[in-house]
Formats: structure tokens, sequence, C-alpha cells
């Protein structure tokens, strides 16, 4: 793997940290639930670094825990996209409303 | 270049762009017009890295992994897709609470793994192990209190004591493991006591209080997956994990904001710990007829709405625009005046009315419309209570003193549709309801508009 020194994490993570507080900072109040529910997927990202952890285990025990670990990192990732997807699909204008008139969706 | 030195390139190739992704995904998701296309960017994002890592090298256990994959996959599309939009916030908990779990379950694997690593990797390993677990087993907690499967606030003397004590006990064994010592029955109990503190921490908080709580474990979790991304030198985990932290950390703050609370007080005391709310209550409160409530409003120039969380108990949003489009249609202007924490947390009042097809141009933040007010003919106020009580600007004594609230009271006429005279979840009398130009129109939300829509029809 390409390596990843301390200090190159550590400049990483300052970054990501500006970043993050400067992309929800001038959110509208109307967007906080679907904008949580979408970092919240994001940070299913956890579900590669379970897939690793998995594919190096050698005991049972990293086994099962590996296994648990991409269970629950994979139910993040696609029940978080899920909600937020639903969410997100209802947002629309006074315009876009008129068009169609059929209220809710048939899930 | 050799044929692994190929993969690893694009391995990095595909992380990099997946991080690429988020970021711009989530820059999307901060506004209505471009919401929808942003969760899809972030989508694919996700299927990239996802895809990818299995041609990392040096990798076994593909069955299992796959199989994992797809139980987790399944289970969370199937229920995810099922969930009612009122119960929202609890799975935002459910899933978030998993990403705690798989955070902690990567911690656990690489401590138990063993072998010479180097005092950075041990403490981020150990930290994203307890953060993760903390996460985990609150989330869970904070799932079942909104669900409804936990219904008492389990609360009792000294215990910040206690869980000040399980944390003291998790440090010196964190300071152990960190030292080296791979036994794992040390590592297990040091699982086991984070768990159980993120059960502790987490059962004495009230249901109201809830979001915030599942706002601040969504921005751990992410803090726990940045760790372990360090752990791995996985710079996609890194970012994406970090990006989630502070976001999550400043839209917690919001929120506690907007409740009026700090973020200590909610995680350290319930509400109404504190005494107050004296104010003394004078005048009655006035009934009226819901006929005449439909005239009122057919003949407004203006008809603000101010819809609360019992609103979307009794679904009666469907009805409200079916109501607001008949005065729309007569020549009302009708707007939607929307307090932060509305719903069960910020932004989920938007949600429920988008649900019912209302656009969300019609929609507007307490500090947009609060000025209209004074300009409006009839105020509805359906299933709110604390954010309209006028105590919250005048009276120091109490609770809600200070908090942002929406001034209905300042509408020429202020209709207050509600089930019966209590108070509400703050126990605390609203002023609003005893006004000069306030009526009170009783009943249950959804069969309230259903008259107010055949009074109006009738015109």
């Amino acid at each position: 793997m390409i390596e990843l020194s301390a200090f190159a994490a550590l400049y990483i993570f300052m970054l990501a940290a500006f970043t993050g507080y400067e992309v929800i900072g001038k959110v509208p109040a109307i967007l906080h639930t679907p904008l949580m529910s979408g970092s919240n997927f994001v940070h299913g990202i956890v579900v590669v670094g379970a897939m690793v952890a998995l594919g190096e285990a050698e005991s049972t025990a990293t086994q099962v825990i590996g296994f648990i670990g991409v269970v629950l990192g994979a139910g993040n990732a696609v029940g978080g996209y899920v909600v937020t997807e639903r969410m997100l699909e209802m947002f629309r204008s006074s315009d876009r409303t008129k068009k169609n008139t059929d209220k809710g969706e048939g899930t | 270049m050799s044929g692994g030195d190929t993969v690893n390139l694009l391995i990095q190739v595909s992380y990099y762009a997946a991080a690429f992704l988020f970021i711009m995904g989530l820059k999307r998701m901060s506004s209505p017009v471009t919401a929808a296309s942003g969760i899809k960017w972030a989508g694919v994002g996700m299927v990239v890295a996802t895809l990818i890592t299995f041609a990392y090298p040096d990798m076994h256990n593909y069955t299992l992994m796959t199989t994992a994959i797809f139980i987790g996959g399944v289970l969370a599309w199937w229920t995810g897709k099922r969930v009612a939009m009122t119960d929202m916030p609890q799975m935002i908990a459910l899933y978030n609470g998993m990403g705690g779990g798989a955070a902690a379950a990567i911690s656990g694997v690489e401590l138990l793994k063993g072998g010479e690593h180097s005092l950075v990797f041990m403490v981020l390993a150990v930290l994203g192990g307890v953060i993760g677990s903390i996460s985990f087993s609150g989330s869970m907690i904070a799932f079942g209190k909104l669900q409804g499967l936990i219904r008492k606030d389990f609360r009792f003397k000294g215990q910040n004591i206690l869980n000040i004590a399980i944390l003291v006990v998790i440090a010196v064994l964190g300071i152990v493991v960190i030292g080296g010592d791979g036994n794992p029955n040390t590592i297990a109990l040091f699982f086991t006591l984070a768990l159980v503190l993120g059960v502790t921490m987490t059962l004495p908080i009230g249901g109201a209080d809830m979001p915030v709580v599942i706002s601040l474990y969504n921005a751990l979790t992410g803090l726990a997956v940045a760790f372990e991304g360090f752990v791995l030198e996985n710079a996609a985990m890194i970012i994406a994990g970090t990006v989630v932290g502070s976001a999550g950390t400043l839209l917690t703050q919001l929120m506690a904001k907007a409740m009026n609370r700090s973020l200590a007080n909610v995680l350290f005391s319930g509400f109404g710990d504190s005494e107050g709310g004296t104010t003394e209550v004078s005048g009655s409160m006035k009934p009226i007829e819901a006929a005449d409530v439909g005239v009122m409003m057919a003949f407004a120039q203006k008809v603000l709405i101010v819809p609360g969380y019992g609103m979307a108990v009794a679904q009666a949003q469907h009805k409200v625009w079916e109501l607001s489009q008949l005065l729309i249609d007569r020549g009302v202007d009708v707007k939607f005046a929307i307090h932060p924490v509305a719903g069960r947390m910020p932004g989920h009042m938007n949600v429920l009315l988008a649900e019912a097809g209302v656009p969300y141009d019609l929609i507007y933040d307490a500090d947009e419309i609060n000025a209209e007010f004074e300009t409006t003919d009839v105020a509805l106020v359906i299933g709110a209570n604390d954010v309209v009580n006028p105590v919250a600007r005048t009276d120091k004594s109490s609770p809600i003193y200070g908090m942002p609230i929406l001034d209905a009271d300042k509408a020429h006429n202020c209709i207050v549709i509600k089930r019966g005279q209590g108070a509400g979840f703050s126990g605390i009398e609203n002023v609003l309801f005893f006004l000069d130009n306030t009526r009170m129109l009783y009943g249950d939300g959804q069969a309230m508009a259903s008259e107010l829509i055949s009074a109006v029809k009738e015109m």
C-alpha cells in the first residue's frame, strides 16, 4: 500500500475538519434532518475498513468480530442511503408540484 | 510497473474519487434545489470505494465478506424502505449506531491481531474503539426510546458519578491495552465497559432531547471512523469520518441552541430539573367553532400556518395542505412558519410537509417569517405549543426563557387547534392560549382540518 505518513494524515485530518464545518455552516434549518441523515450515510465508508479488517483476519475470534463489523458497516451505508434519498426526493418547488399532482410515493 | 502496483494505484485513485464525491455530495445536500442529486453523488462514491476494496492485496475470507455485506445491506434496505417519515429520527439513530459498531469491530480485530505497532496506532485504535462502542450502544438506546420500546427515563442519584467511575476504569484498561497487553480478556472487558457506558449515559436522557443526542452520536461515529482510518491507513475513511465529525458537531450545536439547551445540560441533567415557570396566567381560553374559523380564513389576506409535531402525530399534514390549496385558490397568501425544533429534530417538519406535497418555497424558517406575523390576519397553530409561548420572550424565570419562538401572538387573530387544555412537554402554561386575540379549536388535528376544509368549500 502507499505509505501514509503520520503527518500527512494529520494534515488530512485538519483540512477535512474545516471542510465539514464549512460545508454545513450555511445550511438552512429545513435541511438539517436530511443532512444529518446524509452525513450518517457518508460515515458508512466504515464498511470498507471493516472489509479490510475481516479480509486480514486469521483467528476465529477476529473473523467473527470482523464479520459483525462488515454486517454493521453495510447496514450503515445502505440504510443511510435509502432513508436520505427518500427524504430528499420529496423536496420540490411549487412549479414542480403543480405539474406533479399525485402526492407521496407508493413504496 | 508490476501488477500489484497497478492495483494499489487503482485503489488509491478510487478512494480519492470517493472522498471527492462525498464532499461534493454533502455540498449539494446543503441546498434544497440540488439536495436530491447530492445523495446520489455520495452514493456513487460509496459503491466505487466498496467494489475496489475487493481488490485489496493479501486478503482472504471473501465468502464471509460477501455474505456479511448481503445480510447487512438487505436488512437495512428493507427497513429503510418501509419506515414512516414520522419515524425517521430513530432510523437515523439505528443506522448510525451500526456505523459506530463497525468502527469498534475494526478496532477489536486490529487489537486482537497483536503485533508490533507504533504508539499513535495503538492510541487511535483504542480511542476509536471506545468512541465507536459508546456510539453503538447509546444509539441503540436512543432508537429504543424514540420507537417507544423504552418508555422510562432511568434517572437516579449519582448517575453522573457512576458514569465517571466507568469512564475511569475504561481509561485505565485502555492504557493497559495501549501498553501492549495483548490479553484477549482485558480487551474484551474494555469493550464491554465501553458498551455499558453508552447505555448508562443515554438511559437517563428524556425523549425530547434525543435528537441532540443522536446528532452527537452521529458526530462521534464520524470521529471513530476517522481514527480507524488512521489505523488502517485509509485516507477515504479519514476524510469522510472527519468531515462528518466536524459537520455533526456543528449540527449538534445548532440543534441544542434551537432548543435553548446547552449540550452539557442535555447530557447531564433531565429537562425540568430547574425550578421556574411561575408566570401568572390571567384571562381564560376562549373556544371557537370550525365553521367560524373557515369564514375567517377564507376572507383573510394572509394566513400563516404554524405546525408542530402534534400535527404529524395526528397525520393531519395532507389535510392541512388540502386546506391551504383551497385558500390559495381563493387568493389568500398562505405560508408555513416552521420552528427549528417543530418536528422531532431540526428540519424534520419540512420533511413531513414535503411528504404531504407542500412545496419548499412556501415553507419559512422562524427568522425569515417572524416579522410577518404583525401583518397576518390569521395564524393557525396546529399541534405546536412551547414554540409559540410568548413567555420565552418575557419571563426570565421560565425554563424556556430565551428560546427563539414564533411570534404567533402578534397576528391579528390566532387560532390554536389542540386536543385538550394540557401544557406542552415542558409542562409550562402557554400564555398565548389566554390572549384576547386567540381562539381555541378543540379536537383532533386531522378531524379539525377536515372540518375546516368543508367550511371553506361551502362558501
